[in-house]
């Protein structure tokens, strides 16, 4: 029972902390204070996963290129390479690597952040000044990963294309016109718009857990180093399990 | 309910370790309540259950305000807002003030704590006393009916000390608030406290005025007083 408990109250906890910071969305969109502090929770989401995100999403196109384009070619099928990258990328690929990219760059950050906070008692001197850390300190973090993610998730797929493109051009003779004219073949929009939404709750997903694991960081030095590790760890299992989800309900 | 903070009976773990066991005290409106002890003993617990950050595992805290104030041990300032901004940040969150209005108020605090030339500096650009002078300041800029200073004057030279001291004293008196002072800084608490309470091992060893407690033979103010000399705290 204790270790049932044990299990689903963080699951809880994360959810409180997405239920809150939507429940906010309208003073963080609409109002001055709120959407600057929404504007720097994105420009610090871009800064922080891009580099990263470039690189990552640049090798996956290579390799996904690489396997699928080996395989084609013992049918003599190269023709299909672009369709079979593009498939992969924007279904699911380009959606799982960014978010993979964002909890490890920003929801570590973001759990340190307010984790450093906690410990700090600067959650506590906010409460007591009556100023609610979910609208101030949640809701721009939640939000801001909801909305880039599916931005950064379409970058992602552009890169992870141009990568695929690249590796198709050099090593399986695949040229970029014939390569791109294949891609842009099996495009739909139901594949662009699930792919993207998916992005969009693993940004959710990410913030909500990042931030809810900081507030629950213990005192102590190790506190803040176990919150941020929880934090990553759980984002990564809730992005795959509800991956699979999204990708069941949409595509059987 | 007679005093503006009463404490009934309270006790409070954590884990294994009791850290109040059975506390009682009230503390009357407009008083300024000084509390000390040695570290560890609870002292700053006990200011959280009256700002309702804990809740006490038995007994009773009633305030008779919510209006708090509140002064953390570690300043509590926000890393990535200048001085200035942290002192306005209560009023820019949570009032419709004006610009103008807002930084005349936020000015004049940090000059009551004497901080007006560090407005546009990080936490981590000035030292401890400083942090803990401009989180003086964000308490300052809102009307409080209950004040709580934990270690005000820890980590500031003697001159600066005695001028937070003051400062805290005339605060209380003027706007009529409630104080509750925690402080190692027994000199200091002799000089502006109503009384000053020793706690000791969860519980209240004495509550008594200034000069009764400097003349108290009680054994438990005795050891704390030859200690604090001691170590020059
Ligand atoms: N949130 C907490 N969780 C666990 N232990 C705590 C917590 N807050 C305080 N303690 C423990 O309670 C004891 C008293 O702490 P504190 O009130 O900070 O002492 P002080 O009198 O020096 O202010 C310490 O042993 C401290 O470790
Ligand atoms: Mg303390």
């Amino acid at each position: 029972m204790r270790g049932i408990f044990e299990v689903f109250a963080p699951v809880g906890r994360a959810g409180v902390v997405m239920a809150r910071s939507v429940a906010y969305a309208p003073y963080v969109l609409f109002r001055r204070r709120g959407l600057s502090g929404l504007f720097d929770q994105l420009y610090a989401t871009g800064i922080r996963s891009l580099p990263v995100l470039t690189v990552v999403s640049l090798f996956t196109g290579m390799i996904l290129s690489l396997q699928v384009g080996l395989e084609l070619a013992k049918f003599n099928q190269e023709i299909y390479l672009g369709a079979a990258v593009m498939v992969s990328l924007v279904r699911d690929v380009a959606a799982f690597s960014c978010g993979i990219c964002l909890a490890a760059c920003v929801g570590s950050a973001i759990a340190a952040e307010i984790g450093t906070m906690k410990v700090n008692d600067e959650i506590d001197a906010l409460l007591v000044m009556d100023v609610p850390p979910m609208r101030f300190l949640a809701s721009p973090r939640v939000l801001a990963l909801a909305i880039m993610s599916p931005l950064l998730a379409f970058y992602c797929c552009i890169v992870g294309l141009v990568g695929g493109g690249l590796v198709g051009a050099t090593q399986l003779n695949v040229d970029f016109g014939q390569f791109s004219a294949s891609a842009m073949s099996v495009v739909v929009t139901k594949d662009l718009v699930v792919g993207l939404a998916k992005a969009g709750v693993f940004g959710l997903l990410i913030g909500s857990i990042s931030v809810s694991e900081g507030l629950g960081a213990e005192l102590g030095a190790t506190g803040v180093g176990k919150a941020t590790q929880r934090a990553v760890i759980a984002s990564f299992l809730s992005i795959l399990v509800f991956g699979y989800m999204i990708t069941r309900v949409c595509y059987r | 309910m007679t005093g503006a903070i009463e404490f009934r009976n309270v006790s409070k773990s954590f884990g294994d370790r009791a850290v109040l066991d059975g506390l009682s005290f009230s503390v009357a409106p407009g008083e300024i309540f000084a509390i000390v002890g040695m570290s560890g003993t609870g002292k700053s617990v006990t200011l959280k259950h009256i700002a309702g950050l804990i809740e006490p595992d038995s007994g009773e805290v009633e305030c008779s305000s919510r209006r708090i104030g509140y002064l953390f041990q570690s300043g509590a300032l926000l890393a990535w807002l200048t001085v200035f901004e942290n002192a306005a940040l209560p009023l820019l969150e949570t009032t419709r003030l004006g610009r103008a209005e807002v930084e005349e108020r936020v000015r004049k605090a940090l000059a009551a704590v004497g901080l007006e030339d560090a407005a546009d500096k990080y936490p981590s650009e000035i030292s401890g006393g400083m942090q803990k002078r401009a989180g003086l300041a964000r308490v300052l800029v809102r009307d409080a009916e209950i004040i709580l200073y934990d270690e005000p004057t820890s980590g500031l030279d003697p001159v600066t000390s005695a001028s937070i001291s003051r400062l805290i004293r005339d605060v209380g008196k003027s706007r009529g608030a409630t104080s509750v002072l925690v402080t190692h800084d027994i000199a200091g608490a002799m000089r502006i406290a109503d009384r000053i309470m020793l706690l000791k091992d969860g519980r209240c060893a004495l509550c008594a005025t200034p000069r009764e407690f400097a003349a108290s033979r009680d054994e438990a103010v005795a050891g704390f007083l030859a200690a604090s000399k001691g170590d020059g705290i």
